[in-house]
């Protein structure tokens, strides 16, 4: 836990007169108020004893020398919504790039970065669901960072999980893999997570609730990896939906991807939801859902396994690897029988949604 | 559904059949553009039906000039443009508000309501709401300005770029693409202006008018009406959206409207001017009128070089057509406002794939 800012005379004068139950800018002064900030609320929620040395780097002892690493930054707003929170967001994002990448996910560093004023109240909440989401998904925080910041130089508190894991013996995963005939599949409805932020955002509420799919995959993939021997590629659909992560295998294979829109599983307040508010549900993000590409002899068994788990209750097959005629392009069958392109997102439908 | 689907394409493609000759279908609401691309509607129809996006996109047909005056408005230091999303990246003769909006002038808001409330919080700064798009929008502008009004908040004004859709159907079968067999009628508008305020187009033109809402079915089924009537050589007006849209249509909205506007001539991109099409603040609230408050007047501007917009809004051309589409102009660096609205045409066919 590094941070070796100097406490101004300003920061000191905060610390005598403001709230106790608030983050002041001298939590992130390196001195004492700092280690109250890490001894009090960081190490109680991730309770660990490789982070609890609390030393600059983590000691980890890897059984394979092939390891997968990734990081990834997370602002959403509002900090928690139905289905998850920014500290949920922040684990399971990084368990499911590791999980996807064919890895089983091992340790997590975690970099806080504070705006003064965040009550401690949230701030532990938002602790207590990266320690709890961190054991559910066998990964620990070994190390980690705090800073704070002006009042309005963040908004309340921006999260940033590195992750290693493991690269499982089983995974074998490429664009090179890709043939025709093989299988597309998705474990579960799709656009919940987007379509829970937007409409907390804008304040609008359906009859039945949405709620985010915000949900750590590694359990789930790293059963199919050990039991299926076909799988051959596959992505984490968030940030552009189940539209980019087509689009990204069509472009990657060199290879079309055809797909039936009544195949696809979407949760009618999601579909009504999108409906209402004009967004495609193909663009639309989530937390916890991953598409793979099958062999299609080995594809029923991915998705009976799929449906045996509690992440996988709504898998189906979407679609299929099918030959380029002119450029390699993602085709949806719409439910009228008609056929169009999907391609990659290109706006901003939705800001700060991870 | 796929019964009625099936059905629908029977009747479609015997009137296709039948009349032997290219139909021309054409709808003029940005919403139902994307709905046809979306569920791949175009797939499903003959070769010999054709459908065309005509001037439904608020953003498109907004004329250069007036996107021109906006800018000039948020280049003043005691203005803050309050605008809905789509206006941000339409590009003037310099720049878009999104390139000024780092001036810290420029809000986005989405509704008249969040504009009304930014005057209240920022006393010291004229806030200008960018009032564009149809009957549809009009209403809650209208809302916003009595309520100005009656609060005395005086330091909210709206620049009006709202325009009739009736007048812009009339000016294109009265001259500019007069090629175009039936309409679509727009299921958002007609909820407004009910669905009689189109019999004037079947009287007086003899262009079947079907007003659909949108759902891919309704749509298809809407579609094989219009056919229906062609190939009987009929043509009437017809509501497929019985359950929304009235005959009458809100009388409300209607009289919101006419107490805070009145109808005026007004120049439409790729349209030109278009009597009695634009709306602009009557007399009484003239307080209110952006244009007056600061003296300034929308010349017709020159589009963009190279940029075919205006011939798209009109369905003189599809998007292919145009050099610029997809090579020097996509929806991450519009040159159009038809590729910058996400109803707008060009960015429906790019997004869709519709490429050449």
């Amino acid at each position: 836990m590094c941070g070796m800012v100097q406490i101004r005379a300003k920061e000191i004068e905060q610390t005598m007169t403001n709230d106790p139950k608030k983050v002041l800018l001298a939590h992130g002064g390196g001195g004492l108020l700092t280690s109250r900030l890490i001894q009090d609320h960081v190490l109680p929620a991730l309770e660990n004893d490789t982070l609890a040395a609390l030393g600059d780097s983590a000691h980890l002892e890897l059984d394979s020398s092939r390891i997968c690493f990734t990081t990834d930054g997370y602002v959403v707003k509002p900090l928690f919504f139905p289905g998850g929170d920014i500290g949920k967001l922040a684990v399971c994002g990084t368990v499911n790039d590791l999980a996807v990448a064919g890895s089983r996910p091992v340790a997590l560093a975690l970099s806080l970065i504070i705006e003064e004023g965040l009550e401690f109240d949230v701030l532990d909440r938002i602790l207590r669901s990266i320690g709890e989401t961190a054991r559910e998904n066998n990964v620990s925080v070994v190390t980690g960072d705090t800073k704070t910041v002006e009042r309005g130089s963040a908004d309340a508190i921006f999260i940033t999980t590195t992750g290693v894991g493991v690269k499982l013996m089983e995974a074998n995963l490429g664009f090179d893999r890709i043939e025709i005939g093989d299988k597309v599949l998705i474990n579960g409805t799709i656009g919940d997570h987007g379509m829970t932020i937007i409409s907390q955002r804008e304040g609008i509420s359906f009859d039945s609730p949405l709620e985010s799919d915000c949900a750590g995959l590694a359990g789930l993939t790293g059963a199919l990896f050990e039991k299926v021997s076909g799988i051959k590629f596959m992505r984490d659909a968030t940030r552009g939906g189940l539209a980019a992560v087509l689009s990204e295998t069509a472009e990657g294979s060199g290879k079309s991807v055809s797909i039936s829109e009544t195949a696809i599983p979407v949760g009618p307040a999601v579909q009504a939801a999108a409906d209402m508010l004009g967004f495609d549900v193909l663009n639309i993000a989530n937390e916890g859902k991953f598409v793979a590409v099958v062999s299609a002899d080995r594809a029923e068994e991915c998705l009976s396994i799929c449906r045996d788990h509690p992440l996988g209750t709504d898998a189906a097959i979407i679609g299929e690897i099918v030959p380029t005629q002119d450029a390699p392009l993602v085709k949806l069958t719409t439910r009228i029988g008609g056929t169009r392109i999907v391609q990659t997102p290109y706006g901003r439908e939705l800001p700060r949604i991870c | 559904m796929l019964d009625r689907i099936a059905r629908a394409q029977h009747v479609i493609g015997e009137a296709c059949t039948k009349l032997n000759r290219q139909i021309t279908i054409m709808e003029v609401c940005g919403t139902h553009t994307v709905s046809i691309f979306r569920h791949g509607i175009r797939s499903t129809l003959p070769a010999g039906l054709k459908l065309l996006s005509g001037p439904g996109c608020p953003v498109c047909v907004t004329d250069q000039g007036y996107i021109d005056v906006v800018l000039e408005l948020a280049g003043r230091d005691d203005c803050l443009i309050a605008t809905y999303g789509d206006m941000i990246r339409v590009p003037g003769s310099a720049g878009s508000l999104e390139t000024r909006s780092s001036r810290g002038n420029v809000r986005v808001v989405l509704s008249t309501d969040d504009a009304l409330t930014l005057a209240r919080e920022n006393p010291d700064m004229t806030v200008v709401f960018i009032a564009v798009g149809f009957e549809t929008t009009a209403p809650a502008t209208a809302v916003a300005v009595k309520e100005a009004a009656d609060q005395g908040v005086e330091n909210f004004c709206i620049l009006s770029g709202h325009k009739l859709v009736i007048p812009a159907m009339r000016a294109l079968l009265g001259g500019k693409n007069d090629r175009v067999d039936a309409f679509l009628c727009p299921g958002h508008v007609s909820v407004i202006i009910g669905s009689h305020a189109f019999a004037e187009i079947v009287d007086d033109f003899q262009r079947p008018c079907v007003v659909a809402g949108f759902e891919p079915l309704q749509i298809i089924e809407s579609l094989a009406e219009i056919c229906r009537q062609l190939s009987a050589g009929s043509a009437e007006l017809k509501s497929m959206y019985g359950a929304v849209v009235s005959e009458a249509g809100n009388t409300a909205a209607q009289k919101m409207i006419a107490e805070c506007f009145d109808a005026v001539d007004g120049c439409w991109r790729g349209l030109g001017n278009i009597p009695q099409s634009t709306l602009v603040l009557k007399e009484e609230y003239a307080r209110f009128d952006a244009f007056r408050r600061f003296g300034v007047e929308d010349k017709p501007g020159e589009e963009s070089s190279g940029c075919r917009c205006g011939e798209v809004l009109c369905g003189l051309i599809e998007p292919p057509e145009c050099a610029l589409f997809g090579t020097r102009c996509s929806p991450e660096e519009p040159i159009g406002p038809c590729m910058v609205s996400s109803e707008g045409t060009c960015a429906a066919w790019y997004k869709y794939g519709q490429r050449k």
